[in-house]
């Protein structure tokens, strides 16, 4: 069930979302089998921003119900570590690359997009908005406004497919998914995280080490649904769901919701090769024979 | 990729439990892994039941959990358990039959003893668990010295041959904490040792700023809450002195050295 999306030609449609499956990690556990059975048919990067990142103290991680919350702080080596060390070793996947990024800045996200879309390994990008933009002090991603502006600024630096990844913190996502098309945004992705809290139940403190977090997971799949439904509605470009896919059947939703291409995120830590057991069981629900 | 084991296959197994024991307070699980690589010793599995985890009624567990392995026998997996929350709990009702799902062996185990040392085995609690593989692999004559709360818990002792036992209301053996154990050792031959260390924060701390002091070569397996074990989340993060490292992917077992504090924060109960 080979998919087309941007101009790509995709095995199937089930890819990674951004910062759940570190492919060089990956084979380091699992060996070459990884390549042989690489469960995505597109690889997405973690989080890329200008300089490196240590992110957030642990602890980083708290169980929710059907899900988890996140506060990593999109640790990642910087630009040129991603683009000298990882980049070449992401090149022998055997898949198209998409590199999220993310800046601080209209002229930060810029000095990223024009660096990563001049590499030939590079099939498309992804702009992680869901950061404040600290000239105007907006979330990029929460207001239509800042992301036009952004995307004016941006689009015309590369020919390759952009995608923007929205934020579900947005009032009015679908405006803002309408304001990143008319801008010249190829793709849309959601969902990303929704802002959660845990508190040690011993201290009554925050347990996380960024205070909040991300939740993510099955949790929040309804919430993918909805966002997935009214996105399709309001803009004509292919859309990349995510959130809390598990199983064939949710990937057959977002896509019945009007998604093209589908993500899996946190159902890979509970098991590594989960991309490969939903694109199987989406192919059988799919009317479409398998190639 | 630890030198001289196999890569863990890709994906999650099921596995059979072939036998539950108790231990006291412990539990042992073996299940039959016939898929899997040998594993090495302080190398670890991440674990699930097939049944009636994250989904149904209880709330947790979603993710799986960590567990080293205890031993390796005959493509059986050993596990040593103490049920301290929702993950654990579920673990060990699981009775012979059962499947359990796994994915492993992860991580980097412990390495050989540096020229002219001879390993001492100091293990806490639950923490003995890489500690009785490591010993197989060593031989019996490799010493161990064992701490535990109390009588319940002391009987997770006999998964290792001759230790040496201290436990904190002193029912058995030594009156104390095993670190006091550990302090007359190191005063007599601190420069014959290297110690290889697994058990709570607090108990790794003390080994780590023992062996700090002393210049004792020390190898700890530590904790840190996991939710992939393959270097996929960054949530397993622990600083050491070249900033934050993944424990699943570089550790758990890791040089004294290179750890500022073995104290890790969310990590035991
Ligand atoms: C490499 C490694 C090897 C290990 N080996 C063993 C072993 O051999 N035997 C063994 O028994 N254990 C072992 N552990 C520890 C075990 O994986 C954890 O204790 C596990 O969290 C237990 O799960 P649980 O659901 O029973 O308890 P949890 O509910 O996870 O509680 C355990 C601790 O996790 C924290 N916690 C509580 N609630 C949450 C939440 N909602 N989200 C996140 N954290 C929470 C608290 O600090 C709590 O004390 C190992 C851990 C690692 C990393
Ligand atoms: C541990 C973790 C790290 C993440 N890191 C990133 C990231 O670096 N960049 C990004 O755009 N999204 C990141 N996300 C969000 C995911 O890409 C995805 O949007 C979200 O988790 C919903 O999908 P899921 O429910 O299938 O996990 C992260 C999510 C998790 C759980
Ligand atoms: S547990 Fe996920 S990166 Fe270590």
């Amino acid at each position: 069930m080979s998919v087309e999306f941007c101009g790509l030609e995709l095995a199937h449609p089930i890819i990674n979302a951004s910062g759940t499956f570190d492919a060089i990690a990956a084979r380091r556990a699992f060996g070459d089998q990884l390549i042989e059975r690489f469960p995505f048919a597109a690889f997405v990067s973690k989080t890329v921003t200008l300089e490196p990142r240590q992110g957030n103290p642990p602890p980083r991680l708290w169980e929710v119900a059907g899900g988890l919350i996140n506060s990593i702080g999109l640790p990642n080596k910087g630009l040129a570590g991603y683009l000298e060390q990882d980049l070449p070793e992401l090149a022998c996947l055997g898949v198209p690359l998409i590199v999220n990024v993310m800046g601080f800045s209209r002229a930060e996200v810029a000095h990223l997009v024009r660096a990563v879309s001049e590499r030939e390994e590079v099939s498309a990008l992804e702009l992680n908005v869901s950061c404040p933009n600290v000239e105007t002090g907006l979330m990029m991603g929460a207001d239509p406004g800042e992301i036009a502006a952004l995307l004016h600024r941006v689009r015309p630096l590369t020919d390759k497919p952009l995608i923007v990844k929205l934020t579900p913190s947005a009032t009015d996502v679908p405006a803002v998914a309408l304001a990143a098309f008319r801008a010249g945004a190829d793709a849309v992705s959601l969902i990303n995280t929704v802002r959660g809290m845990a508190l040690d139940p011993r201290t009554g403190e925050p347990w996380l080490g960024g205070t909040t977090g991300g939740v993510s997971g099955p949790a929040i799949r309804p919430i993918a649904l909805a966002q997935v439904h009214a996105v399709a509605e309001a803009v004509p470009i292919p859309i990349v769901a995510m959130g809390g896919v598990q199983r064939g059947r949710d990937a057959h939703d977002l896509m019945r919701a009007g998604a093209s291409l589908v993500a899996v995120g946190t159902e890979s830590f509970r098991d590594p090769a989960a991309g490969l057991r939903i694109a199987a069981q989406l192919a059988d629900l799919t009317s479409t024979v398998r190639p | 990729m630890t030198i001289g084991s196999r890569p863990a296959p890709f994906g999650r197994r099921a596995a059979t439990v072939t036998a539950r024991e108790t231990y006291g307070a412990y539990v042992v699980l073996r299940c039959h892994d016939p898929g899997g690589p040998q594993p090495r010793a302080g190398q670890f599995y991440m674990l699930a039941a097939a049944e009636r985890w994250g989904g149904g009624e209880a709330e947790r567990p979603f993710l799986p959990r960590a567990f080293s392995v205890l031993r390796a026998l005959e493509r059986d997996l050993h596990f040593l358990l103490e049920d301290v929350g929702p993950g654990t709990s579920r673990l060990t009702e699981l009775a012979p039959g059962e499947d359990l799902l796994l994915v492993g062996p992860l991580g980097n185990g412990f390495t050989g003893p540096r020229e002219g040392r001879t390993p001492l085995l100091v293990g806490g609690g639950v923490g003995v668990a890489p500690l009785a593989i490591w010993q197989d692999q060593l031989g019996r004559a490799a010493r161990a010295l064992l701490g535990f709360r109390d009588r319940v818990h002391a009987d997770g002792a006999a998964l290792l041959h001759d230790p040496t036992i201290a436990t904190d209301d002193g029912s058995v053996g030594y009156h104390g904490l095993v670190t006091d154990l550990l302090g007359e050792e190191l005063d007599v031959r601190a420069d014959q040792i290297e110690v290889y260390a697994c058990g709570p924060p607090a108990m790794l701390e003390a080994v780590r700023a023992m062996c700090a002091e002393r210049a004792v070569p020390g190898q700890l397996a530590l904790e840190s809450g996991m939710a992939c074990g393959f270097g996929a989340c960054f949530g397993c993060v622990v600083p050491t002195v070249h900033g934050y490292i993944r424990l699943c992917l570089e550790g758990p077992v890791l040089d004294a050295q290179v750890l500022p504090t073995a104290a890790i924060v969310g990590a035991g109960h």
